[in-house]
């Protein structure tokens, strides 16, 4: 089978410090990451693969370095690299991003085999939206499958799949048909140390490089900012409460009062709050 | 399965995106909508707490506020409609068919594209929960318009557009994002990120039932089984009315013991800031802040935090905000009400035991 993992290069959130005055991230430096979310879907794949046989194909748009990241996929198992890189794309929303990697996608089926899985993260650690899985489901027509956390069968002859997926107040076990987009949640499996072969093989091989025309995309309207419904049009920091934190006096003076002082002045604050703790004590 | 959706031809010069000019196709849609998950017989709150948010919308553009139901089951749906108009809908529109009693991203997102086609409104709105979000990517990429997710502040601006504002990547600063050429203008927004608002009981307004026509056959997505969670923690620490969290002043995940210990002395649920969930003291349902759950309790006690923008964002809702930090610098004491410079590990149990003895002496005495 073959199965297409989308994947982004994202800053290294554990790494970001945020500028003390301007309150602006400080990207400089920051070494660059696959996203995380983004493992569970490449390890889900390699699994997947490695079950039933057939190949991976990792597939990211961004700028000419985010080839490292397809590389560490490659390092890590993946069969093939495809980076989508064009300044058409530059400043992509949502909708502009699920159309390029669409296209793309497309492409990959004509050039190596029609996908049967197209995998992504639950979400980005930078946009945070969890809407270009849906988008790219949506556009290419394959049955979305979201917040996934276990892959229960699949059946290539059959062209059926059943998943364990995240919904509200529950666990949502369903059947659906091949094609279908799969958006993995965290913590689902652990992704895999790359082989010593693999490793050498990812710092070696060749990357796919294609440009928007190279991607089969001639509307390029729909890609980039003109390609993008959303303008963002005000950047700023959030205002700071006017009053700081009234405070308690807790040097040398035993928890004990500290303790009652506290709950004293929350009662003070929340007159009601006694009496609604008293009924939920009585209850006991 | 259904056909993708045809690319709209791109509108001519470069940077469209940038005038505010609604094309002539999109001027008749109006009135704000806030789909309303309505799944197992219940309505989701975070329904109605953006109906309270888009009344205000409505209000200020003059125009309908409108719910929208999507399920199976006339009376339950009919129950439904009747909390929307309560808590400020003029209007819900309902759709009942067998083939949408549980979710399931393609009979849902088709009926609420036709819907959006059918009578246009201006604003949609969603809960940004794992049913809004699955369903909301689906109708935007459908319609082809923009959809901004997590809002944390919404308005109208004087154009007339909705300006939905979310946190930037990492959370120290915050943008505002539009939606200029296209309708409807579409946002997702958290649970308990905006207030419930008051019930108003027997207020009533129109339903308007559409018909849509479903067929089970055609639905190759089927439900084989659910499984509700058993422990339902993961709304509780939401909708708590009492929150006490830890941070990594409490140094050891023992220790988070004491915050469990007053939480239940106060009736109340915990949690605690994402390095406790990055180090395995804690799971990650459990994580307050920006990338965790947004909390509006009427206590919240933050022990051993030190109140960073991400952690902070998901708090400021709550009514009455305590501190306990050795640290008087901590960014923390900038936003709590209450402050007590202190070792936590040392207050926790002695707050623990004075409101359990407060309320067993008031308990005997009443
Ligand atoms: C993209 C991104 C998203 C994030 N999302 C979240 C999120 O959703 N939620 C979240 O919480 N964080 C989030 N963070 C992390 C956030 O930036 C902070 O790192 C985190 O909140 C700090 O946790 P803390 O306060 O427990 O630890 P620290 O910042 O280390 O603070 C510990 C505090 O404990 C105090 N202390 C030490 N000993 C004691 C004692 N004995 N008694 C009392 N106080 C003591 C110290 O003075 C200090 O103030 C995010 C970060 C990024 C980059």
């Amino acid at each position: 089978m073959h199965i297409v993992v989308c994947i982004k290069q994202v800053p290294d959130s554990a790494q970001i410090r945020v500028h003390p005055v301007t309150n602006t991230i400080m990207r400089q430096g920051v070494p660059t990451i696959i996203n995380p979310y983004d493992l569970f879907a490449l390890e889900e794949a390699l699994r997947l693969r490695d079950k039933v046989g057939g190949e991976v194909t990792v597939l990211t748009m961004g700028p000419p370095m985010a080839e490292d990241a397809l590389r560490k996929a490659l390092g890590i198992g993946a069969n093939r690299g495809v980076l989508l890189t064009d300044r058409f794309f530059a400043g992509s929303d949502t909708l502009a991003t699920s159309f390029a990697l669409a296209q793309a996608v497309r492409k990959i089926g004509e050039t190596w085999g029609a996908p049967e899985v197209v995998f992504t993260g639950k979400q980005t650690i930078d946009g945070d939206t969890a809407q270009v899985g849906p988008g790219i489901a949506r556009r290419l027509g394959l049955n979305q499958l979201t917040y996934v956390a276990a892959i229960n069968a699949i059946d290539l002859e059959a062209g059926t799949i059943a998943v364990a997926r995240r919904a509200e107040g529950g666990v949502q076990e369903l059947s659906t048909k091949l094609p279908a987009l799969i958006t993995m949640l965290e913590g689902t499996n652990e992704i895999r140390r790359g082989t010593v072969p693999d490793v050498l093989r990812a710092a070696r091989a060749k990357i796919e490089v294609w440009n928007a025309a190279a991607a089969g995309i001639t509307e390029v309207g729909m890609c980039g900012l003109r390609g993008s419904p959303t303008v963002v049009k005000r950047v700023f920091a959030p205002t700071p409460r006017a009053a700081k934190a009234e405070q308690v006096e807790a040097k040398d003076r035993p928890y004990e009062a500290v303790a009652e002082d506290v709950m004293e002045r929350i009662f003070a604050a929340q007159p009601a709050m006694e009496a609604e703790l008293m009924r939920t004590a009585a209850g006991y | 399965m259904t056909t993708p959706p045809k690319p709209a031809p791109a509108a001519a010069g470069s940077r469209a995106g940038m005038k505010k000019e609604l094309p002539e196709r999109f001027k008749s849609y109006q009135h704000v909508w806030v789909f309303i998950e309505y799944e197992h017989g219940e309505v989701h709150p975070v329904g109605l707490e953006l109906l309270g948010e888009g009344r205000k919308l409505a209000d200020k553009l003059g125009v309908e506020l409108a719910g929208v139901l999507v399920g199976a089951g006339r009376e339950g749906l009919r129950q439904a409609a009747v909390e929307a108009w309560e808590h400020g809908a003029d209007l819900v529109y309902v759709v009942d068919h067998p083939t949408l009693e549980h979710y399931r991203n393609d009979p849902y997102s088709q009926v609420l594209t036709e819907l959006v086609n059918t009578y246009k409104p201006e604003v949609l709105l969603l809960g940004a929960t794992v049913l809004g979000r699955d369903l909301a990517g689906s109708v935007a990429t459908t319609v082809l318009t923009g959809l901004t997710a997590d809002c944390t502040e919404l308005a109208i601006d004087d154009d007339r557009c909705l300006a939905a504002t979310r946190p930037t990547f990492g959370g120290s600063l915050l943008c505002t994002i539009f939606t200029l050429n296209t309708r409807p203008q579409m946002a997702t927004i958290r649970p308990r990120v905006m207030a419930m608002p008051p019930r108003q009981p027997g207020r009533t307004g129109r339903l308007i039932e559409h018909k849509v026509a479903l067929h089970e056959a055609d639905i190759v997505t089927k439900v084989l089984r659910f499984v509700a969670d058993r422990d339902s923690s993961k709304a509780q620490l939401a909708y708590a009315d009492i929150v006490v969290a830890g941070g990594l002043g409490l140094r050891s995940p023992e220790n988070l013991q004491h915050v469990r210990a007053l939480a239940s002395a106060l009736g109340g649920d915990w949690g605690g800031s994402r390095p406790l969930v990055q180090k395995g003291w804690m799971p990650a349902d459990r994580q307050i802040g920006q990338t965790g759950k947004t909390i509006r309790p009427k206590l919240y006690i933050a022990a051993g935090i030190s109140g960073a923008i991400q952690h902070r964002v998901g708090v400021e809702g709550a009514d009455l905000i305590i501190a306990i930090n050795t640290d008087p610098h901590a960014p923390i004491f900038d936003f709590a009400h209450l402050g007590i410079v202190a070792d936590a590990v040392e207050l926790l149990p002695a707050l623990t035991e004075a409101f359990r003895k407060r309320l067993s002496v008031n308990r005997l005495a009443g």
